[in-house]
């Protein structure tokens, strides 16, 4: 079994949700992105997400954007990032590692190189933002038969037919948008993110992640309830960004470790109750 | 550098695919609204009563059919072909644009939507889409560059007076390429009541094919006007290609003639210096803004900074149908530098009267060069897409005169 279906499986099992960290790979750590990464894993990441920088993030907000700029002055390749990888699995063979990015770094690289070399390294998943299931044939046979989960997003605005569509071609989880916008936006409505996830369980079996917009503790414990997980990405890169001369390790530890806590405090209620 | 990845079509062509390009690249929450959008499109395109209202404003507020006219002079300087020029100059608002910004703004009407917002690069779409946001009462939000802002203040300050505000965008190399990736940001967080006008055939599906049914009056009053002058359809069509709107507005009603069409790309300080805007003469395919086409992108697939004088050809992509018609061979991209298109507008300016835009330039100068090749027996259209006026501090500037 892959690293995400297991990894989901035992957190069924333990009655746990998902807590999932996006940082931009090369940002703002550089190399050190994989203590980074190990960092996370000891604060209580199930799944890493690791961000592709691409030179025009259209998704993205200002704090992602600006981390892929930044990134990109260092140099920093989709080869760069595949290294990180690699290196991380040296320590750590267990955590799921999915790349989030845009089509046209993989695309220039060759599909089937990408997905061979992703695999090698030790990559579980690839979430293609500007990539929709419609033009998704085109690129996800490769990526599967390296064993490779596509991932995709459903949004809000996301019609029921679609959402069987997305079934077909997703693999891993899904990635629920939780808001019209982009990455970082701050204007979660939690109850109707509740009420779409209940929607997409009656379409899509898979693991559903809400991401985009869940800043803190509580907002991540009451969206967790009903989904299997939540996505942080801009909220963690802002305090990485504003660490001053604290180490990154130590700022992504303490902003993490919160957010675990009210989530796996969450999971204890609705289980007593359940 | 890498060979071209383009895959294969695994299955029947979509709507809105050009052979291997076009397509639908966006993220999940633009899916419904550009449903929408084709859905509407695809109901309006053919309902009469739309089409006699943009028939009606076509005539009388943007001043169509804008004449054909035999540049007799011209045509003597260059000492070969005749040359004919398409005046889309004369539009109101001085360019092509136009065209597609009321055909959009009506549909956004015929939405329901409120507000408008779109990119601009030199300003001349923002002006044309501020302009009939202005006359249809509706928001209109512009985002440009802000390096465009500094190098083109009096159209900041004409869709500022038309109501319009203008965001500065400061994300990236801050030119037309970020401002259509923060109008589309802009899009996602609104869909609800917004209605984006995009300026060129680019972008997601419908768009590349909306945005040409639109400009391809150019082409279908060029064909009339040229039958009725010359009694035969010309030699050669020449546009110049940034996005390459005009041009495709030009070229598709005579697709299926025996008339050489002919793309004139931005070639800057040239080629081999690395600072153009020519992705179909010297880029690759690739996915950028929603569609696959050629782009101007290093060996890792990251987008590369342009150049060109003009400032309305200075994008990265190119409409994915001009990528198609390059591949298939019916039409062919040349290109034209900086200082070929500061020859083209002086010489247009003097032997003629008529000030084109830096853009236009392009398409004379090398109208120019074919004009001698083929010689007097043969016929040339060329698309003036724009007038010149927006560009006399540009052209000052580079050649030292203090206004």
């Amino acid at each position: 079994m892959n690293r995400l279906d297991a990894t989901f499986d035992q957190l069924k099992r333990d009655r746990r949700k998902a807590l999932v960290p996006y940082v931009t790979a090369g940002d703002p750590a550089g190399d050190d992105t994989v203590a980074l990464l190990h960092a996370l894993v000891e604060a209580g990441a199930d799944v890493l997400e690791l961000g592709v920088p691409f030179s025009d993030p259209m998704a993205d907000g200002p704090t992602v954007a600006l981390a892929c700029e930044r990134a990109l002055a260092k140099g920093l390749r989709l080869i760069d990032v595949l290294q990180i990888v690699g290196r991380f699995r040296e320590r750590d063979t267990q955590t799921p590692i999915v790349l989030m990015g845009y089509l046209n770094p993989i695309e220039s690289m060759g599909y089937s190189r990408f997905a061979k070399a992703a695999a090698a390294a030790g990559v579980d998943g690839v979430l293609i933002v500007d990539l929709t299931p419609e033009e998704a044939p085109d690129v996800t046979p490769d990526l599967r038969e390296a064993g490779l989960a596509p991932i995709f997003l459903a949004a809000p605005n996301t019609q029921e037919p679609r959402m069987r569509a997305i079934a077909q071609e997703a693999a891993g989880y899904l990635y629920y948008v939780s808001l019209k916008g982009v990455t970082g936006s701050n204007r979660l409505d939690t109850d109707e993110v509740a009420k779409r996830v209940r929607q997409l369980k009656a379409h899509i079996s898979l693991p559903i992640l809400v991401g985009f917009g869940i800043r803190d503790a509580d907002t991540a414990a009451i969206v967790a309830d009903t989904a299997d997980g939540v996505v942080i990405g801009s909220a963690l890169i802002q305090a990485l960004v504003d660490r001053g001369e604290r180490p990154a390790v130590d700022v992504a530890r303490n902003f993490l470790a919160p957010i675990r806590a009210a989530m796996d405090a969450g999971a204890q209620t609705s289980g007593n109750a359940a | 550098m890498p060979t071209n990845p383009i895959p294969e079509p695994s299955r029947p062509p979509a709507p809105g695919h050009f052979g291997p390009y076009g397509g639908s690249f966006v993220s999940e929450t633009l899916i419904e609204p550009l449903n929408a959008l084709i859905e509407s499109y695809d109901k309006l395109k053919v309902d009469p009563a739309f089409r006699a209202e943009l028939d009606a404003d076509l005539a009388n507020y943007v001043g169509r059919p804008t004449p054909l006219y035999f540049a007799a002079r011209l045509t003597r300087e260059y000492g070969g072909a005749r040359i004919f020029l398409k005046r889309e100059d004369l539009n109101h608002t001085g360019a092509h644009k136009v065209n597609n910004t009321v055909g959009q703004a009506m549909l956004a009407n015929r939405m329901g939507k409120t507000r408008i917002i779109a990119e601009t690069g030199a300003g001349q779409h923002g002006v044309a889409t501020a302009t009939v946001a202005a006359r249809l009462g509706l928001k209109c939000v512009v985002y440009m560059g802000e390096e465009d802002i500094a190098r083109q203040s009096p159209n900041v300050f004409r869709m500022r007076l038309l109501g319009a505000e203008v965001v500065p965008v400061t994300s990236g190399s801050r030119t037309l390429k970020d401002a259509m990736n923060e109008a589309l940001r802009d899009w996602v967080a609104n869909v609800d009541d917004t209605f984006y006008i995009i300026g060129t055939v680019a972008g997601p599906h419908p768009y590349p094919t909306m945005v040409r049914d639109f400009q391809s009056v150019i082409g279908r009053e060029a064909r009339a006007q040229i039958l009725e002058q010359t009694g035969a359809l010309p030699d050669a069509v020449v546009a110049c290609v940034g996005g390459g709107s005009n041009a495709i507005g030009i070229f598709h009603p005579f697709i299926d003639d025996p008339v050489r069409l002919i793309g004139v790309e931005a070639a800057g300080h040239g080629l081999e210096t690395g600072r153009h805007s020519a992705p179909l003469t010297a880029g690759r395919s690739g996915v950028l803004h929603g569609n696959r086409t050629y782009l101007m992108q290093d060996d890792n697939g990251q987008i590369l900074p342009t150049h060109s004088i003009s400032a309305g050809l200075d994008y990265p992509g190119v409409g994915p149908e001009h990528a198609w018609l390059k591949d298939t061979g019916r039409a062919e991209y040349v290109s034209a530098t900086d200082a070929e298109a500061m020859q083209g507008f002086h010489t247009l300016t003097r032997v003629e009267g008529i000030i084109p835009a830096l853009e236009s330039s392009h398409a004379i100068a090398h109208a120019g060069k074919l004009a001698r090749e083929l010689g007097p027996e043969a016929s040339i259209i060329v698309n003036l897409s724009g007038r010149g006026d927006k560009d006399i501090n540009t052209v000052a500037e580079r050649e030292g005169i203090e206004l």
